[in-house]
């Protein structure tokens, strides 16, 4: 992975102290609560419902098991003991108190991490795969080009006051696990006909309010010339996107707005006059950053073991944990482990300093010190050999870690919601718990199969509602808590917007609600399909059907019209 | 007025015109006119012989300017508010694709913290707002002693330094 040299390291040091500075002007008054606003904003350090809330960056969702344990320190000198990883593949505190921050910045930055950009109207964290590296439909590793726009953005002069957040996601593989399509803008390395590897460039995606799936407007862009084309952008949205509405200040309205020929034509314009310059990324400098995203020494005889296959007959529990819980590696023996933090009664994506302590190790241990935070809000152990799996299973139940729902109806995604966020209408946390108090019967999850439910409190879409299999948007009505549900959506290479199955419900019925629409899937599903893919087949209809009968005495109104 | 100017505090008598709609205004000598005003009126006021002024905000275009730039010694960039970030842009195109050497100014809401994203912008002058320290906000160049792109002052890309 990336390690910081003198540059990177000065950087988050310098960052520190201006922070300190900043808050030590604040809490003696020197800054009014509105001066203070922007800058903590662009240190990710919110003020919640409760307390203040700090996002840590987790570049493109990769850590050391040295930082994971910092984070579990930082839990626990300045938290209530747990931290919640996000579905932009970063960590966020709940409890910390506003004069400890400049100290949690510094125990930050003293293992190469930082809260740069996790908030406020700049370039975020750039996301990718989580399988990056190891996937065997990989074309490139996606890792090193998110590490450059990485330190492209990073206090970009004339970037760091854009209409809105802006966010980058990119993918170097076949399948998209990234969700480039509903980012501000999308990169997938592809190859074209000369066989050279480039950027397939997508702007203007996004959830939200007004969800977009991104315009195509660039099939191939030559790697030299990636930071120049983001440049041009990001300067055409700087300039033009709006900033009289907050909820049509992203780059998707802007884009929607012009068209994407004219759109296009504005970023190849304003392109045209800085490609050729000092923008032009060397290939000296991504060989240089590719150096740190080589792989590990695999053992060339992983895959003799045979204690692994003998294993997964004679055990019911840890079948059901292979079953779900590894993805295929591309290095024959070797398998990728997802950490499951969707453990009944938990809130989806909650870790405690114990168990980071402890995924830590066994990172050490069985993976070559790596960990990866998923889109999903779980983590990865990217490179465990097979012979070692059951050893680990046995280790991550010990603390609660893992539970056989990967990609399963309680694998959901969840935002903070009315717990503790201060925009929402209704809660998203405990629906999740109503849900695993239904549905706790594994052999029953098992059966359904893949099934994305994905959860957001209020019309923002943390919690990407629109693109979840079986979406869930907390609203409120006459101050109740209420939920509209909608169907089919996803947000990879098929990505799409989930379709309103009708009139919102009330918080206690969300679970049953749920097994209602299950039912008509098992019902109606052939093969092996899965819920989606019934969906896409029967429409809508059937579900709105089981949901919303049509009750005797609707139909006799109906009559005497 | 209180300005940093090229990294020193100074006092310059340039005043701004906000706004011009008198039709029997007679333009002073070191005035920054709104570009609206010197668009109607910039052949008489070329006759005269002195420096030039202007200032725009993000509902200019900064295309407009280009027959305009010879003329200008100043062009004076406005931040309405610290979330209006339209005039960095402006600076950057001034400073990178017209190649204008005049004097860049900030006007308007100039926070010391966001000083330093300005002076990269290849903005040159900043008006001290009223009641702040301008010795504070001349440290606030210093936050950062390492940049990693490259912008209108001279840095080059970190990498090329590594
Ligand atoms: S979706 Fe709404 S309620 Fe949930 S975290 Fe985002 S802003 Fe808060």
């Amino acid at each position: 992975m990336y390690k910081y040299d003198n540059y990177d390291q000065t950087i988050v040091d310098e960052r520190v102290a201006q922070f300190r500075d900043q808050t030590e002007r604040f809490l003696a008054g020197k800054l009014t609560e509105e001066e203070f606003r922007p800058l903590r904003l662009m240190n990710g350090l919110y003020v919640q419902r409760y307390a203040p809330m700090l996002r840590v960056a987790i570049p493109y969702g990769l850590l050391s098991s040295e930082q994971l344990r910092m984070l579990a320190h930082i839990s626990r000198k300045y938290d209530k003991n747990y931290a919640h990883f996000s579905t932009r593949q970063n960590i966020q505190f709940n409890w910390p108190a506003l004069e400890t921050v400049p100290d949690i910045l510094a125990d930050l930055a003293s293992v190469e991490m930082h809260a740069i950009q996790t908030s406020g109207n700049v370039i975020r964290n750039t996301t990718s795969d989580q399988f990056a590296g190891i996937a065997k439909d990989e074309l490139e590793d996606p890792r090193p080009y998110c590490e450059i726009i990485r330190q492209w953005s990073t206090f970009h002069p004339e970037f760091s006051f854009l209409p809105r957040k802006f966010k980058i996601a990119v993918s170097g593989a076949t399948s998209d696990r990234a969700a480039i399509k509903v980012h501000d803008i999308g990169l997938n390395l592809i190859k074209n006909d000369a066989g050279e590897v480039g950027f397939n460039v997508i702007v203007g995606g996004g959830l939200g309010r007004t969800p977009f799936i991104g315009a195509d407007i660039r099939p191939f862009l030559e790697k030299q010339h990636l930071l120049s084309y983001l440049e041009a952008i990001l300067r055409v949205y700087n300039r033009f996107g709006r900033r009289d509405n907050i909820y049509r200040a992203r780059i998707k309205i802007l884009v929607n707005d012009l068209g994407k020929e004219e759109f296009t034509r504005q970023v190849e314009e304003e392109w045209s006059h800085i490609k050729s310059g000092v923008m032009k990324l060397d290939q000296k400098e991504i060989e240089r950053v590719q150096r740190y995203f080589t792989s590990p020494e695999y053992d060339d005889n992983a895959s003799d073991d045979t204690s692994f296959n003998e294993l997964e007959k004679s055990d019911k529990g840890f079948s059901n944990w292979t079953k779900r819980n590894l993805f295929a590696h591309r290095v024959p023996g070797y398998k990728a482990v997802v950490v499951s933090l969707k453990a009944p009664g938990i809130a989806p994506g909650d870790a405690t300093d114990e168990q980071m302590d402890h995924i830590a190790s066994l990172a050490d241990l069985y993976s070559y010190g790596e960990v990866v935070v998923t889109h999903d809000q779980n983590l990865i152990l990217p490179n465990v050999k097979q012979a070692n799996l059951f050893a680990l299973w046995k280790k991550l139940s010990k603390k609660n870690l893992a539970t056989a729902n990967i990609g399963l109806l309680t694998d959901m995604i969840c935002c903070p919601g009315l717990d503790f966020c201060s925009l929402a209408n209704a809660g998203s946390i405990p629906i999740a718990k109503q849900i695993n108090e239904k549905f706790d019967d594994i052999d029953y999850l098992h059966d359904i199969g893949e099934l994305k439910i994905k959860m957001s409190g209020c019309m923002n879409a943390c919690g990407h509602h629109h693109v979840g299999h079986i979406g869930i948007l907390g609203v409120k009505k006459k101050d109740k808590e209420f939920y509209q549900l909608t169907l089919g959506g996803s947000a990879e290479k098929d990505a799409c917007l989930g379709d309103r199955l009708g009139p919102s419900i009330v918080k206690e019925e969300v679970a049953n609600v749920i097994g209602k629409l299950l039912s008509v899937y098992v019902e109606k599903r052939q093969d092996e399909e899965r819920f989606l893919d019934t969906y896409r087949r029967v429409g809508i209809e059937p579900f709105k059907e089981r949901v919303y009968p049509k009750t005797p005495a609707k139909e006799k109104a109906h009559a005497n019209n | 007025m209180q300005i940093i100017k090229d990294r020193n505090i100074s006092n310059d008598d340039w005043v701004i015109a906000r706004e011009i709609d008198d039709a029997a205004f007679v333009p002073k000598d070191n005035t920054i006119f709104p570009f609206s005003y010197w668009q109607l009126n910039s052949g008489d006021l070329l006759k005269q012989n002195t420096s030039h002024a202007i200032w725009i905000d993000g509902d200019i275009e900064t295309e407009q300017l280009s027959s305009h730039l010879n003329h200008l010694s100043i062009i004076a960039l406005d931040f309405p508010a610290f979330k209006d970030g339209r005039s960095y842009s402006h600076a950057r195109i001034l400073r990178d694709r017209y190649n204008y050497e005049g004097e860049l100014r900030a006007i308007g809401n100039v926070l010391r913290d966001q000083m330093f994203f300005m002076l990269r912008c290849g903005i040159n002058c900043f008006e001290v707002t009223e009641g702040k320290n301008a010795e504070d906000a001349l440290k606030s160049f210093n936050d950062f002693t390492v940049r990693y792109q490259a912008a209108a002052d001279d840095a080059v890309p970190i990498y090329k330094l590594r």
